[in-house]
């Protein structure tokens, strides 16, 4: 598989405005750049637009105002384009009706890949999460952690230089999302895609990324930012590492100031 | 494992066999004891007596209602199935026809049924035509809502990989709209016979050949009670026999799609 460190996309948004339909403004005067490769995670009180703003960036919903590119171009564009994008969300959305390679095969099967390549991408990205042994399993016979590697192994299937998260381990156990913690690490380390990565949890988000995004109440802009400079590659010790305790709490304090600010409307 | 399905497979039919005896020993008693004549309420014997003496006519009658039954119920499936592909695929074709597809589950059919026959004409059409009207609506009903319930989740990962229409349609919406359309099958299959026993009411099939329908007709007009009797008893078990054929064919799909749903 390709291991290009310069294969990750850019995400460049300036001024971003997103209004729905009913008068609810989710996005207001968000600036943010990611470069190629960059690994960024997203904290923020919920309901404050995270999601939204993911679903921005993949082109599934559109910018009311302001300019969001990747790679240059409207997300639905680099979408269609070679550049391929995959979203990972809490909830691992298989489908049922498959059996696990057919799932993580989905992707590829949508854009016409011929059988064969199709065969080797699945059971190289199957092999990647350590799912190989159970690729003719049907997701309801997994465990929750299984479920979404399945689901990791579906993005990461299609080789995207942009990989969005939505609080992908939130629902797991402790133990469980530190070690897929680990795993995604080391698949960025090998792939070197662009990651965006939102998470309730501040801990998480400075473990794994170079630089956390305060995000402030709906309508969300970014109102802290925290760069993260560890030793490559990270590792378990690191979560008992003063210098990560002392930053875990700074960001906190952010974070916790951002939730008592009041939203101007 | 087997031995637990055993176990509550014989705790689900023993209650109410028991009950069918309690009934049937109960009739007996109720005939006899206050000696009512055959043709007002033949007593058990009578009824069995009228099934052994008419056994072939029975099952060929019910042959006949079988395979008009079959028709009914895998027209309105087929149709049923494509009548939901369009409504899932224009909200104005589902918006503008669904009204006159609950028409046809409110509409009585036994009164409709003398107009279908006269329409489409007698004999078999006739009579698949009554059947496949009235088993068509719990089709459309389910297989539109499975075809429109999926999560938007799917539906964005699917956008995301610049799936078509017609792969959304393929390979999410149609697979995710297995169940709904299973339990549709379930509640027409038994319509469907219904449908065929009504429409042979109207529609024969000829001179010689006749369906339980006609039977039951004929026999009524004749007072021949006992052997009216025999001919509801066929209808019923024919009915019985649909659902459990279908209800079993389910059960296998689902397994063999992905299990059923927990909750
Ligand atoms: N399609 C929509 N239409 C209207 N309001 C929406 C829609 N999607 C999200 N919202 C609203 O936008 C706000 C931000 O939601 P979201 O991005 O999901 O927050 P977060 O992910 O940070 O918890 C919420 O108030 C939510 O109710
Ligand atoms: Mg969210």
């Amino acid at each position: 598989m390709t291991a290009d460190p310069t294969s990750g996309a850019h995400v460049y948004a300036t001024a971003v405005h997103k209004r729905f339909a009913d008068g609810t403004v989710a996005v207001d005067n968000l600036d943010v750049e990611v470069s190629p490769g960059q690994f960024v995670a997203l904290v923020g009180p919920s309901g404050c637009g995270k999601s939204t703003f993911l679903r921005l960036v993949a082109g599934l919903t559109g910018i009311s105002a302001g300019t969001l590119t990747v790679d240059g171009m409207p997300p639905h564009e680099a979408r269609a384009s070679q550049r391929r994008l995959a979203y990972v969300l809490q909830d691992p959305t298989l489908l049922r009706w498959r059996r696990v390679r057919d799932n993580v095969a989905l992707p590829l099967e949508l854009r016409h890949m011929p059988r064969n390549d199709i065969q080797v991408r699945v059971n190289d990205a199957l092999e990647l999460v350590g799912l190989q042994d159970v690729g003719d399993m049907f997701p309801r016979q997994l465990s929750g952690g299984m479920r979404m590697r399945v689901s990791i192994a579906r993005a990461l299937v299609a080789e995207p230089s942009l990989l969005l998260l939505d609080e992908p381990f939130a629902a797991l156990d402790e133990i469980t999302r530190q070690r897929l913690n680990d795993e995604l690490l080391e698949l960025w380390r090998q792939r070197r895609f662009t990651c965006l990565f939102v998470t309730h949890s501040v801990q998480e988000a400075t473990y794994l990324s170079q630089r956390v995004l305060v995000m402030g109440p709906r309508p969300t802009r970014v109102t802290a930012e925290h760069g993260v400079a560890f030793d490559e590659p990270r590792s378990a010790t690191l979560r008992t590492d003063l210098a990560f305790v002392r930053l875990v709490a700074g960001v906190s304090r952010d974070l916790s100031q951002a939730m008592e600010e009041r939203p101007a409307e | 494992m087997t031995r637990n399905r055993l176990t509550r497979g014989a705790g689900i039919v023993a209650p109410p066999m028991l009950f069918s005896v309690l009934v049937v020993l109960a009739w007996h008693g109720v005939v006899t004891l206050f000696d009512i004549r055959p043709y007002l309420l033949p007593g058990p014997m009578d009824v069995l007596h009228a099934v052994s003496v008419h056994l072939p006519t029975l099952i060929g009658a019910a042959a006949l209602t079988a395979q008009a039954a079959l028709a009914g119920f895998l027209l309105s499936f087929f149709v049923g199935f494509l009548v939901a592909v369009l409504f899932s695929q224009s909200r104005l074709a589902e918006r503008s026809l669904y009204p006159y597809a609950i028409f046809l589950q409110t509409v009585p059919i036994v009164a409709i049924a003398p107009l279908i026959v006269l329409w489409i004409g007698h004999g078999l059409a006739g009579v698949v035509a009554v059947s496949f009207i009235i088993s068509l609506f719990p089709i459309i009903a389910n297989t539109t809502a499975g075809l429109t319930s999926v999560d938007t989740e799917l539906l964005d990962l699917f956008a995301l990989n610049e799936a078509s229409r017609w792969q959304v349609l393929i390979k999410l919406r149609v697979p995710h709209a297995v169940p709904a359309m299973l339990t549709g099958a379930r509640i027409s299959c038994g319509l469907s016979v219904i449908g065929a026993i009504v429409g042979e009411f109207f529609a024969g099939y000829g001179t010689q050949d006749f369906g339980l329908g006609y039977l039951i007709i004929l026999t009524n007009a004749q007072t021949k009670t006992p052997y009216l009797f025999a001919s509801v008893l066929f209808s019923t078990g024919l009915g019985l026999i649909f659902f459990s054929a279908v209800a079993a064919l389910s059960s296998k799909t689902l397994d063999r799609w992905g299990g059923r749903d927990v909750n």
